[in-house]
């Protein structure tokens, strides 16, 4: 997959938690700047912090997962890539991964399986590279969707892990 | 779908009322959804007024009549069809209500100073025109409907043999408002929705509320210090105390039967397991070492064992250990998805959530009759079964649309009850004990 069809990917995804979140009045996620939509994902030299704003890859903090599973699907391999060299380039740097399930099932046991997908990224992140004292996973099962129908076009976007970066 | 059109505007009414008197509270409607037909036929006359002082208050024998109707074992005479209004035995003509085909009559009076309610009241065989029950029960100030539900507990008894349970409380979770405006509230309300009273609200998420033994306080899990936590809270003082704040997930708090431990799942060791905590000292004895997702502990009656749900099969499944630590057994085996388990009060039905596909409903395992089960619940996204004390019924939560509603369900499946908050969604019900052990 090349990085335009990435970026499209991307915007793909963007673009529909975005509807879901404003028919939710949820605050949808900042825009995507039109400038960074073609440029490719920094392979080399060291992140700082701007590029948080600016880098497509690193602006990406959202990966999802399928239902009852904690898997990470390779179309996100990118996406813990770049986080973890972020992490690795910035040692100082932290985030929490906040793990997510849809509605469907029990609340604690989605506890549960939200966690599962938040240590699942986590692991990702520290085979590439990061140090597990950058990361802390937080679950939040069924308890933040970001959409509310009960519909798997919802249950799709809810079944998420959110990175938060706490110190760039 | 029968309910009788004077009850409903009776129920309508009193929630008129209640809304009024209540404003901003979260009060819940109750709504019949369906009936028994061979439910034994009962009559509740309206009450008399005794003495000299102001009318009561709050109808007696309505109050009675709705708790009767909701269990699903009995069905009451329309107040439009009660011809006559005896208010003490002596007045009973019986031929009256032999004819109208009714098995009891309840007939009483009530005396109100202001303050204190006293209702006296009878319970009689129709056909063997024979006295039952004559009891004089008294409530205080803002407790008047516990007289109701009192003397509805004990014709509960006289008629079928068990304790009545309608003189509860039940604990649940609202939620008003979305994103960043939720608003959650634990709430605590009489057995009927009524008289609810705000245990705690929070920004974050609330769930899994548990009663202790003695109905004081609740143990319960809150998002709002940005993870789970879990605290216990006195209900009457609020004064409250964090219980677990570890890493990871703090989940899932049942008291044992004796008060004194508190079974959770906790994942600071890596993943979630269950512990007990002993509540004096906070010592925690670890009973599950697996790799699975191990929660929703429940205590068998006798505190001996824990049910749990765990998914180290695959798909999660309920287990059962010993609650000094032993090998799990597997318990459940129909179903794709078995989880958060509710025991009764004689260990015999294992309530629980059962998945197949994308749907999910409340079963009923009796064990006593070699596991068989039974469905108590439509579906399709229903959650958190929990019995009354008794075990007459079953609280559960279940989506409406866009919204959370409660149900009570009689434990045959076959009375069904709504309870829907009046603004946004209301999930995570509790049933407590009984107020008077």
């Amino acid at each position: 997959m090349n990085a335009t069809v990435r970026v499209s990917v991307v915007a793909l995804f963007c673009l529909a938690a975005a509807a879901c979140a404003k028919k939710q009045e949820v605050k949808p996620p900042p825009p995507e700047a039109p400038t960074t939509a073609t440029a490719p994902a920094t392979t080399e030299g060291a992140f700082t912090p701007a590029d948080l704003q600016t880098n497509a890859c690193l602006r990406t903090r959202v990966i999802y997962f399928d239902f009852d599973k904690s898997d990470i699907q390779s179309q996100f391999n990118n996406i813990i890539a770049c986080h973890a060299k972020y992490l690795r380039d910035r040692p100082m740097a932290r985030m929490t991964l906040e793990g997510n399930t849809d509605e469907r099932g029990t609340r604690e046991y989605n506890l549960g399986l939200g966690e599962r997908r938040g240590n699942a990224v986590s692991s990702a992140l520290e085979a590439a590279g990061a140090s597990a004292d950058q990361i802390k996973v937080v679950s939040y099962g069924e308890e933040r969707p970001v959409c509310r129908e009960h519909d798997e076009s919802c249950w799709h976007q809810n079944r998420r892990v959110n990175i938060v970066y706490t110190t760039e | 779908m029968r309910m009788p059109k004077i009850l409903l505007a009776l129920t309508l009414t009193l929630l008129a009322v209640l809304f009024a008197t209540q404003a901003g509270a979260q009060g819940l409607t109750v709504q019949i959804v369906n009936g028994v037909p061979s439910a034994i036929p009962i009559t509740v006359v309206p009450f008399g007024q005794q003495g000299s002082g102001p009318a009561s208050p709050v109808d007696i024998a309505q109050i009675v009549g709705m708790d009767l109707n909701r269990c699903g074992k009995f069905r009451t005479l329309p107040t439009s069809e009660t011809v006559e209004s005896p208010t003490t035995g002596s007045q009973i003509k019986f031929a009256t209500w032999q004819q109208l085909k009714q098995d009891y009559i309840v007939v009483g009076r009530t005396t109100y100073d202001g303050g204190a309610l006293k209702a006296d009241f009878e319970l009689w065989d129709v056909n063997k025109q024979q006295q039952l029950l004559g009891l004089s029960i008294t409530g205080q100030g803002s407790d008047l409907r516990r007289v109701a539900h009192q003397i509805a507990d004990q014709i509960y008894q006289k008629i079928i043999g068990v304790r009545g349970a309608f003189d509860t409380r039940i604990a649940y979770v609202t939620m008003v408002g979305l994103g960043d405006n939720a608003q959650y509230a634990l709430v605590v309300a009489d057995s009927d929705g009524y008289n609810p009273q705000t245990v705690v609200r929070s920004h974050e998420a609330l769930l899994s509320p548990a009663w202790s033994p003695n109905g004081q306080e609740l143990a319960y899990v809150s998002f709002e210090s940005g993870n789970s936590a879990i605290y216990i809270q006195n209900i009457a003082t609020g004064a409250r105390r964090v219980v677990s704040a570890r890493a990871g997930i703090n989940g899932a708090p049942r008291f044992a039967p004796d008060g004194k431990r508190l079974a959770v799942s906790l994942s600071f060791q890596g993943n979630p397991e269950i512990y007990t905590m002993d509540l004096a000292t906070g010592a925690l004895t670890r009973l599950t070492h697996n790799l699975a997702i191990d929660t929703e502990p429940r205590w068998t009656p006798d505190g001996a064992n824990v049910v749990f749900t765990s998914d180290r099969s695959g798909k999660p499944q309920l287990y059962q250990i010993p609650a000094s630590g032993g090998a799990p057994q597997r318990i459940t085996f129909q179903g794709q998805y078995n989880a958060n388990a509710s025991i009764s009060y004689d260990g015999k039905k294992i309530a629980m959530v059962q998945g197949n596909g994308n749907v999910y409903r409340i079963a009923v395992m009796d064990r006593s009759l070699g596991g068989q089960e039974t469905f108590v619940s439509p579906g399709n996204l229903d959650d958190a079964p929990s019995w009354a004390p008794n075990a007459s019924m079953l609280l559960y939560a279940a989506n409406e649309g866009p919204r959370g509603v409660l149900y009570a369900v009689s434990a045959d499946g076959r009375v069904r009850q709504r309870l829907v908050l009046g603004d946004g969604d209301v999930r995570e019900p509790a049933w407590g004990p009984y107020r008077n052990p």
